[in-house]
């Protein structure tokens, strides 16, 4: 009983890593440049799907293809900025959300356009598939495993980019005053371009973890609309709330799945999202500091 | 004799149809304090946004060092020598004061010049060096002055470009923003725009004085000579003579206007 009460909160754990990741791309984009990627989503899925067909060319080891997919993503993400997102800053934020909706829409389409993509369910061969690993008397899966510690091997790593490089501090100055990261000789443009890449990396990243459990498809960038109320839930604009945003969810949904009637679990995410804006208007971890402009 | 770092001629500058600046020119000496004084709303900010690329100019030309800079891009601007001290302070308030200053040295590439630097803005703002781990939105209004002052100088500019820095600043502190302005001028010789409302401080300060009005130079000339003039001291020092009353009109229409 006890047993299946943890099991369940670790694979909530893992999920919601998962969404944690979305989120956090969700935040890095609206922090620096206050535009809410709503195709964040579907960065995920198209990082899924390049690492299934560059694992599918079978030269390459796993690693190598996951490694080139985050970084294709990277390029893309900074592409898309470029292309699609920069000619229309200055525009009413309505306006450039739609856009990035748009964007998500598109994404879908051209993904089940693309030969050997397809509106198929694909399955991405890892070396740790249907592997366990057993503490005590837990089961873990390896996938969820896997996902638990990039999760945090990322964390860690963004932590120390955002607070000890000069382009982390850079991009922390940029979210929190524009007009003066400009008069400091930062190319706020190109930065932000660059946070577009870090964020189509972390999404990438998302996609490939979350890839063993739900399949690959052209939908399962859907999930976004689960990361976007972790990301509510954090405060919209932090990056630990973020992740603990998206491990709420995550655990919320798998205990709700088990002890709460069918079809509860789907929205449970929105339940909690409502519970913490009653409670706590600026979310969990939200700033009360006002962005001048 | 000095040189000319900074011309600015014809510019003008509209925000949509509003049109800010109509055809400013002003030349700045290398290693002088030059001011800019004018009502709210006359350009001053303006110019000083023009000139570090944060708007483009609609007309005119801006040369730094005989380089034409009008509409370049912000960060090279600032990479070629060009600082600014915005109005309102705008530091970054989650960040450190240490954080917030070596943002100022962004564009430098030795990082043991920044280092010396950073001491010596410390020596110049002591306060800063004691706050230096607290987050810049905690800091008083004076001590955030100083903060912007201090990151400006961190890039180790050779102009600066200084919007209103005794806004919301008590007279007392207000002399002690200004002594410092001096002393970076004189010691680093750095050339600063000074842009003020608080015009008779400005004076005291510059050497070389622009009246603004409604987007126009309407005067300009050696600040001692500003100083003596009616209509600056009517207008923007706030006397009025004190003998003949006769000469008093109700309606007294300015000079240049």
């Amino acid at each position: 009983m006890l047993n299946e009460f943890l099991q369940l909160i670790l694979s909530g754990i893992a999920i919601g890593c998962v969404y944690g990741l979305v989120a956090l791309g969700f935040v890095l984009i609206y922090k620096a440049t206050e535009v809410v990627n709503f195709a964040q989503g579907e960065l995920m899925m198209f990082g899924a799907f390049i690492a299934l067909t560059m694992g599918g060319l079978q030269f390459m080891p796993f690693w190598l293809s996951v490694v080139l997919a985050v970084l294709a993503m990277a390029l893309i993400g900074g592409a898309v900025e470029r292309a699609v997102i920069r000619p229309v800053l200055g525009q009413p934020i309505f306006s450039i959300v739609m856009i990035t909706i748009g964007l998500g829409f598109f994404a879908r389409g051209l993904a089940s356009l693309i030969p050997g993509w397809g509106t198929l369910t694909h399955r991405l061969p890892t070396p740790y598939a249907d592997q366990t690993v057993a503490f005590g008397e837990l089961v873990l899966s390896a996938g969820h495993l896997m996902i638990i510690l990039v999760t945090i091997v990322l964390c860690v790593l963004l932590f120390a980019f955002f607070r000890y490089t000069r382009m982390g501090v850079a991009m922390q100055a940029i979210s929190q005053n524009q007009l003066a990261a400009h008069y400091m000789g930062i190319p706020v443009a190109r930065v932000n371009t660059l946070i577009w890449c870090i964020s189509a990396a972390v999404a990438a990243i998302a996609g490939i973890l979350l890839a063993p459990i739900t399949f690959v498809h052209a939908n399962m960038g859907l999930i976004g609309l689960k990361a976007f109320p972790a990301a509510v839930i954090g405060g919209f604009g932090s990056i630990p709330g973020a992740i603990v945003g998206g491990l709420i969810i995550g655990i919320v949904e798998a205990l709700s799945g088990r002890y709460l009637p069918d079809g509860i679990k789907d929205v449970s995410a929105y339940v909690v999202l409502l519970a913490v804006l009653i409670i706590r208007p600026n979310g969990l971890f939200g700033e009360k500091l006002t962005k001048k402009v | 004799m000095t040189d000319t770092v900074l011309e600015i001629k014809n510019l003008e500058a509209s925000y949509g149809s509003v049109q800010a600046l109509r055809g400013v020119s002003l030349s700045i000496q290398e290693g002088t304090i030059a001011t800019i004084l004018g009502a709210n709303g006359a350009g001053k900010t303006t110019i000083l946004k023009c000139i570090s690329g944060i708007v483009d100019p609609r007309k005119g030309s801006i040369h730094y060092l005989g380089r034409a800079i009008g509409g370049k891009r912000a960060d090279l601007i600032v990479r070629m020598g060009i600082a600014h001290v915005p109005e309102g302070r705008q530091v970054f308030p989650l960040l450190s004061v240490r954080e917030n200053l070596w943002l100022g040295a962004y564009t430098r590439t030795s990082r043991v010049e920044a280092l010396e630097d950073l001491e010596a803005v410390y020596r110049y703002f002591p306060i800063l060096k004691d706050r230096e781990k607290q987050e810049a939105g905690k800091l008083s209004g004076g001590q955030q002055q100083m903060l912007a002052i201090g990151r400006a100088m961190m890039a180790r500019p050779s102009v600066l470009l200084m919007d209103e820095p005794s806004l919301g600043l008590s007279p007392k502190l207000t002399e002690e923003i200004f002594t410092i302005i001096r002393r970076i001028n004189r010691d680093w010789g750095t050339t600063i725009l000074l842009v003020e409302q608080n015009a008779s401080i400005a004076l005291q300060t510059a050497s070389h004085g622009y009246v603004l009005e409604s987007g126009r130079i309407v005067m300009e000339g050696p600040c001692e000579k500003l100083f003596q003039d009616e209509g600056v001291q009517e207008f923007y020092l706030g006397q009025k003579e004190e003998t003949g009353v006769e000469r008093r009109r109700w309606k007294k229409t300015r000079k240049w206007a």
